[in-house]
């Protein structure tokens, strides 16, 4: 129902013309230019992006390095064994190492980038920053293909972020406003998930409805421009508003339909119950979900905060495999956890940081699951000390064009770009971009 | 879906609304003639008359006074605005009114944010001004508009200045660009300017065109992002013809800028009068009589032409005095017409039979929201870092710089300044934006705290006042019988009592077309 909204043409908005020439004709062109040699349908439905804000170390979590000695490993010098056969993860991710059958380690993502802007855009767009346009990251690309105009129907937005947007880069970059992502705000391990503009604390349900009729009563001038098309399409708006506000759309937030259980079994945390708010949306076909993870740009007191922090990611993401795998909804479901880079190997003991991890682009961890992606395999390595690729580089553009592919989205086809020019929707190598190729080793 | 309740008079007119004839609706629309007040009216009034087409009553002395303010200097009127221009009895008022309202600072304020939008004015992302020179920039632009700097002189200073981006502002004209290459600048120029987009002409014509800048020199300065633009005599001379197809004649350490906006800015220049005269026109009326107004091509031709070329007369006769352009649409009854059509022909709108709604671009609508509460905005910028924040007070609409931004912008459609279309201004609501002015808790905030609304609910001497005092406030007018019959039974239903009741007639008001559209 929301792309009626965006389709519909007013005065000031695009000309029906130009809505044509730069969006909706090109896509469905697209679509059918790519249903017409689309030998292999989509696998993948939905995306849960875990975002690592501010990049987590690929030593303590997915490239565990016992032997490189205690500057490398600092206290956490102890991996410990998955339910496959030789592959170790760091030692406080005991849930997940017991799903490793289920998820791909890919330990040799690299772009070299150790700026939180331009590695975020590199990692998000396949892209190096800096040229003439700000392209758009995978969600806006997502749901752009996936979302209203390909027959996405839901009356949540397709593209959801929660809670709180990256704010690095614009995430539609050159696409607009139309595909940023919804963000939640609110946390949805308070008693009540307060998603902004859905639920409004303090205000009955009985005042919401109470306040909907006092509005329709001194919507004066609306109800003389009844037929006026503005005033309609405000009023339908207005209509999927109340939908979410008051109607069944809007409970996919309401955590408390959830067994206490479930919620237990998740964490009653904030990045927890967001990866519960997460299976939800993709229960009800929402095709992209971005779970901001922040608090891993751990410059000082890093080990620390890994004690603290890691059971809960642990807790939360094991939770969230072993319930979508459980309701067989991973067959169609992306799991992808990343953060911008990685952080440095060697530990810095030295004032001020007295035990951190700096920024790191050269080499780091990716983890893929669902929706395609085979689980318990490893793909590339770093080297020892976990410095520098070892073995196969993937580079950003090579997982999410592999992404691509099982999402049924062509990654040579065409994005609208504003002034008609030409944007792919991933870089070629004849763009000067690094690439190495999908990661058919896990497809 | 909620009752359905309308005042019995209000709902006769919608109903009558629907035939072909109708009376007045009161509260926005008044009996007077429709007489001519001018050459404007008469040509689009006898239009109408040969189309068989019948236009709106004029609208109220409220509507009207909303609207003027909305859009001539992008705010709403005071509640002291409103109740003086109401007592006033002066058959002259609403052209008094025009002459005060173009000569506010707050007109400078908006009119400097619409031509930063179409001259691309920010600081980072495709456009690389750099925070200074957006601001610079935009300084010159609103000092321009402020004292009326006639139009041609103020394009021929931006197509041929010189010198650094911080110190001689108009230079960035140049910077303001996708790309630096010939073409690219000769497509904006003819895109901004003429109203054309030049990438749908014939390859040749554009590259005559792009030979006027091919000779533009750029270099940096010791200091940080300081950029001159120059004209470089060491770049070889392109052929350049104009794009009516004459050749043009430069010597070779002639500028070749100053031979283009020497012919540009010419009032026998076809491109040059018709380009601002339909804007201002679309700007004012929502509509262009050449729609879109900055695709001009003879397959799209003027609507009524004789207005088109009326206008062109005019403001040339005027020496291209702006707001003289302003005046002279402002005053027609054209304008003045009310926003509910008297005519079901599908032409209706296209000649101009009744206002067109439109909903208040981003920056007036969150500017609106925070006048009427008392409340203020927080604006950053990411650009450089340590990020920016703009202190509170400031409104939106003066923000110098398309990196300075809020998320309530972002939702609302403000333009990204990318490419210097109008159409890049997005006004089409959405459920999500809906959603946002119903039931965030940042609207919800400023109207709980909001100090205007605090005031006005402890200085009212009675519930009547207070909801006149709301309705002065937000939608600019004295409530009706109805609408005050229909909150005292809102606040006896017992949904919502005392302040509650009084809030939610806040919250519902500024949630009504009245207040969201322009009317």
């Amino acid at each position: 129902m929301w792309e009626k909204m965006d389709a519909m043409d007013t005065e000031k908005g695009l000309t029906r013309r130009e809505t044509i020439h730069w969006g909706l004709a090109g896509v469905a062109a697209l679509m059918a230019a790519r249903r017409a040699s689309a030998a292999k349908p989509a696998k993948a439905k939905s995306v849960i992006q875990i975002w690592m804000w501010g990049g987590p170390s690929h030593l303590d979590t997915f490239d565990p390095k016992p032997d490189a000695g205690n500057d490398y490993t600092g206290p956490l010098n102890n991996p410990i064994a998955t339910n496959v056969d030789g592959i170790r993860i760091g030692e406080l991710l005991p849930l997940l190492a017991k799903q490793a059958d289920k998820y791909s380690i890919i330990r040799s993502m690299t772009h070299g980038i150790n700026a939180h802007e331009t590695a975020s855009y590199m990692v998000q767009t396949g892209r190096p920053a800096g040229g003439r346009d700000v392209y758009p990251s995978v969600g806006a690309v997502v749901s752009l293909f996936k979302g209203y105009n390909a027959g996405y129907k839901g009356l949540i937005p397709p593209y959801i972020v929660l809670t709180e947007p990256q704010g690095r880069f614009s995430e539609a970059g050159f696409l607009g406003s139309r595909y940023k992502p919804f963000a939640t705000g609110g946390d949805p391990a308070q008693t009540r998930f307060a998603v902004e503009g859905v639920v409004a604390p303090g205000i009955s349900d009985q005042r919401q409805r109470a306040r909907r009729d006092l509005l329709q009563r001194v919507d004066a001038l609306a109800n003389v421009l009844k037929s006026n098309p503005q005033v309609r399409s405000a009023k339908e708006a207005e209509e999927q508003a109340y939908e979410l506000i008051l109607g069944d759309a809007g409970k996919v937030f309401d955590l408390s339909q959830e067994k206490d259980e479930v919620r237990e079994r998740y964490g009653r945390n904030t990045f927890g119950q967001s990866c519960l708010v997460a299976r939800r949306l993709v229960e009800r076909g929402v095709p992209y979900i971005t779970i901001n993870y922040k608090g891993w740009d751990t410059h000082k007191d890093h080990f620390p905060i890994m004690r603290r922090k890691l059971p809960e990611l642990d807790k939360g993401m094991s939770a969230l495999i072993q319930d979508l795998s459980d309701r067989g909804l991973l067959e169609s479901t992306i799991i992808w956890w990343s953060g911008e880079f990685g952080r440095t190997p060697r530990v810095l003991w030295e004032a001020p940081w007295n035990g951190g991890r700096g920024h790191y682009g050269p080499v780091f961890s990716a983890v893929v699951a669902g929706g395609g992606f085979k689980g318990g395999h490893v793909v590339g390595a770093s080297d020892a000390k976990g410095e520098e690729v070892k073995d196969r580089p993937v580079y950003p553009v090579d997982l999410i064009a592999s992404m691509y592919e099982l999402l049924g989205i062509n990654s040579d086809g065409r994005l609208p770009h504003p002034m008609g020019q030409l944007a792919l929707v991933l870089p070629t190598e004849s763009e000067g971009v690094k690439m190495a190729g999908p990661l058919k080793e896990i497809m | 879906m909620g009752k359905l309740w309308v005042g019995p008079l209000l709902l006769a007119a919608a109903l009558a609304a629907v035939g072909a004839d109708r009376d007045i609706v009161p509260v926005y629309e008044t009996k007077a003639d429709l007489s001519p007040n001018n050459k404007v009216d008469e040509i689009v009034f006898a239009t109408l008359k040969q189309k068989g087409i019948q236009p709106a009553y004029l609208c109220s002395d409220s509507v009207f006074i909303r609207r003027a303010y909305l859009d001539v200097i992008g705010i709403l009127p005071t509640p002291q605005e409103v109740t003086q221009f109401l007592k006033d009895t002066d058959p002259a008022k609403r052209r008094v009114l025009i002459d005060r309202l173009l000569e506010r600072d707050e007109f400078a304020d908006y009119w400097a944010n619409k031509w930063s939008d179409l001259l691309r004015v920010k600081a980072e992302f495709p456009i690389n001004l750099w925070p200074n020179a957006a601001q610079a920039y935009h300084r010159w632009i609103l000092a321009s508009i402020r004292d009326n700097k006639p139009y041609d002189q103020f394009v021929r200073e931006l197509l041929t200045e010189s010198g650094s981006n911080f110190r001689v502002p108009p230079v960035n004209f140049y910077r303001a660009v996708q790309s630096k290459q010939p073409q690219t600048i000769a497509q904006t120029v003819a895109l901004t300017l003429m109203g054309v987009r030049a990438e749908k002409w014939p390859k040749e014509r554009l590259e005559g065109m792009a030979g006027f800048f091919s000779r533009i020199g750029y270099k940096e300065t010791g200091e940080w992002k300081e950029e001159i633009v120059f004209f470089d005599p060491t770049k070889p001379p392109a052929k350049a013809v104009f794009p009516d197809g004459t050749p043009a004649r430069i010597a070779p350490d002639q500028d070749p800028r100053e031979v283009f906006a020497n012919w540009l800015i010419s009032p026998k220049n076809p491109w040059f009068t018709r380009n601002i005269v339909n804007r201002v026109w679309c700007w004012l009326l929502g509509r262009g009589i050449i729609h879109e107004p900055d695709d001009i091509r003879p397959d799209n031709p003027p609507q009524i032409p004789e207005l088109l070329s009326y206008l062109e007369r005019e403001l040339i006769s005027a020496k291209y005095d702006l707001k003289h352009l302003y005046r002279l649409i402002l005053n027609s009854k054209v304008y003045q017409l009310s926003s509910i059509p008297r005519s079901d022909s599908e032409e209706a709108a296209a000649y101009f039979a009744y206002y067109p709604v439109r909903r208040l671009d981003a920056e007036v609508l969150i500017d609106a929201l925070c006048q009427v509460t008392g409340t203020t905005e927080k604006y950053s910028s990411a650009i450089p870092e340590p990020f920016t924040y703009i202190p509170d007070g400031q409104r939106s609409v003066s923000l110098p710089d398309g990196s300075i931004s809020s998320p309530f912008l972002e939702l609302f459609g403000r333009p990204p300044r990318d490419t210097g279309l109008e159409a890049e201004r997005n006004n089409r609501i959405s459920a999500a934006q809906r959603l946002h002015l119903l039931n965030s808790s940042h609207i919800q905030r400023k109207l709980d705290q909001g100090p205007k609304l605090q005031y006005l609910l402890r200085n009212a001497k009675n519930p009547q006042g207070m909801v006149t005092g709301l309705y002065l406030l937000i939608l600019s007018r004295f409530p009706t019988d109805q609408e005050w019959k229909a909150f005292v039974e809102y606040s006896q239903s017992g949904a919502s009592t005392g302040r509650n009741a009084v809030m939610d007639l806040a919250w519902a008001l500024i949630n009504s077309t009245e207040f969201l559209y322009r009317h």
